[in-house]
């Protein structure tokens, strides 16, 4: 995308028929560390990589419960999804007062579409910077949602989304058909596996992730660290289908890395 | 009439333009009441019951009131008190019905849901002191689940087995103790409930011999036109009632 003559303001539109700059905050989404979701009939999994700006600093939070039945992945502008996720669980809570039952999960993301709509529809506003994965289980079942900055939002049974996200779209696209009989910890392995693939051949680590699920008696939870390192490990040892993937996988990456590696260790060439 | 989230607590009321704070617009008193409900849970469902009165204190002025309504495919209200409070709380909850039905996404507010919405709606008025003069019984069934509760004019709500509003608390309820099972058939409900109506009938001044029943269950709602109780008035005690106290009547 170039810059043009239509992109200054939000309520301009492109003779094309575009919004630029929706799209443009879309493109912030692109930007952040990735984030995936999957989901069964009856679980739903969210899963994030946590990407510290330097080994100095802690990495930002990726994920929010908003309930004791949904919760949310951001990517893109963290200060935007910590603001939106204070909305969900305020609309959350309010339906929760009124009725006594849990908000279903669709009129939740149907309310937070309908937020992100007016931000590009104001000359003084702009769009939210973040798109976010809502997993969240109610009596019609799990259900996952990606919102989008435009105020679109789309039911998956899988996706990624974040940098390199395309990678675990793959895999997902190979494997989304069977996730409605999915186990959950199946699920959970599936999950992780596709976050790896958004590593690049950096290896996958229970601290380099967090994985949050919810399902039927299972409230929406961050799964502890220890629990997804046993996972990692147990995924690694077992044999077939992903690993497989991951051995053919291992080689080319490795090379790569080593090629970025070698690149960075030259020292930069100085005309002085 | 709008639905307000206070921005102070968050809590949910009705409010209508600048009106509700005039002290000249609270409930005082009511005018057209009905008398009790009754409401138990059977095998499959829920049952409601009442008699179609509307007393103009002590007259029994309207015999045709039907005091138990639908409310959506899951939920029955029946009410006691004031009836033309009673027919603004249908306009609420018809409203929040629709609302919930024009969403079209495989959702839908169970009995639970409304009894709680009606809750909120009840206590806050009284906060107000313009409550809506009503006893209420809601039954229903979503997904096997029975669900059967009440809330009142004051805001007191729970859920039982078996309810009953006004005199039905004190006259129909000790029967329901005793004789209540989880597992009656429809009939074996019909009788008990029979029971209790007939005992409401020769004790409470303002019910009339003409009753409405109404079930719920996973099928469906059913609402049974009116009909009359046999009653029996031979009783020796009735028999020459002013031979112990001449004069009386």
């Amino acid at each position: 995308m170039f810059r043009n003559q239509y992109d200054t303001d939000v309520t301009t539109w492109s003779p094309a028929g575009r919004l630029f700059q929706v799209e443009y905050a879309m493109e912030a989404v692109k930007q952040g560390s990735a984030a995936v979701g999957l989901r069964s009939k009856t679980h739903a999994v969210l899963g994030a990589v946590n990407k510290a700006a330097s080994d100095l600093a802690s990495h930002q939070r990726k994920l929010f419960r908003a309930d004791q039945h949904v919760g949310v992945a951001i990517a893109g502008l963290t200060a935007d999804g910590r603001v939106l996720s204070r909305f969900l669980r305020n609309e959350c809570i309010n339906h929760s007062f009124v009725y006594e039952s849990p908000l279903p999960v669709s009129r939740l993301v149907v309310q937070l579409a309908d937020k992100a709509q007016v931000c590009t529809q104001r000359s003084w506003k702009r769009p939210f910077g973040v798109g976010l994965l809502v997993a969240g289980l109610d009596e019609t079942g799990a259900h996952l949602y990606y919102n989008c900055p435009s105020g679109n939002y789309f039911e998956y049974q899988a996706f990624a989304i974040g940098s390199r996200s395309q990678a675990a779209k793959t895999f997902l696209e190979r494997r989304f058909q069977e996730y409605d009989t999915y186990s959950r910890e199946d699920l959970i392995k599936d999950a992780l596996f596709a976050i790896k693939e958004t590593l690049q051949g950096e290896k996958l680590t229970a601290q380099l992730c967090t994985v949050a699920i919810v399902g039927e008696g299972e409230a929406f939870h961050i799964i502890d660290q220890q629990t997804i390192q046993e996972y990692i490990d147990a995924m690694e040892l077992s044999t077939g289908g992903p690993d497989e993937e991951a051995a053919a996988a291992a080689p080319p990456s490795a090379e790569t890395q080593e090629g970025g590696e070698g690149a960075s260790s030259e020292p930069a060439p100085m005309d002085i | 009439m709008e639905l307000q989230r206070s921005m102070v607590d968050g809590s949910v009321c009705m409010k209508d333009s600048a009106k509700s704070e005039i002290s000249s617009e609270r409930t005082l008193y009511p005018y057209v009441t009905g008398t009790s409900i009754i409401g138990m849970k059977y095998k499959d469902g829920v049952i409601l019951a009442s008699d179609t009165a509307g007393s103009y204190g002590s007259t029994l002025r309207y015999k045709s009131v039907e005091r138990i309504k639908q409310v959506g495919d899951h939920t029955l209200i029946g009410a006691s008190g004031e009836i033309s409070d009673f027919q603004e709380i249908m306009r609420y909850l018809d409203e929040l019905i629709l609302y919930d039905k024009m969403w079209d996404d495989g959702n839908s507010l169970g009995p639970k849901e409304v009894h709680n919405y009606l809750n909120r709606i009840m206590y806050n008025r009284r906060n107000k002191f313009n409550p809506l003069w009503n006893s209420l019984v809601l039954g229903g069934v979503k997904k096997g689940q029975k669900y059967l509760g009440t809330v009142n004019m004051i805001g007191t709500h729970y859920e039982d087995d078996h309810l009953a509003t006004g005199f039905g608390n004190h006259l129909a309820r000790p029967i329901l103790r005793s004789e209540w099972r989880e597992d009656l058939t429809f009939e074996e409900a019909v009788k008990l409930i029979e029971k209790c109506l007939l005992v409401l009938l020769y004790r409470d001044r303002s019910s009339i011999n003409k009753f409405q029943i109404a079930k719920i269950t996973d099928e469906g709602t059913t609402i049974f036109p009116p009909y009359a109780l046999k009653t029996f008035w031979g009783f020796s005690h009735f028999q020459n009632p002013s031979k112990g106290a001449a004069g009386t009547w």
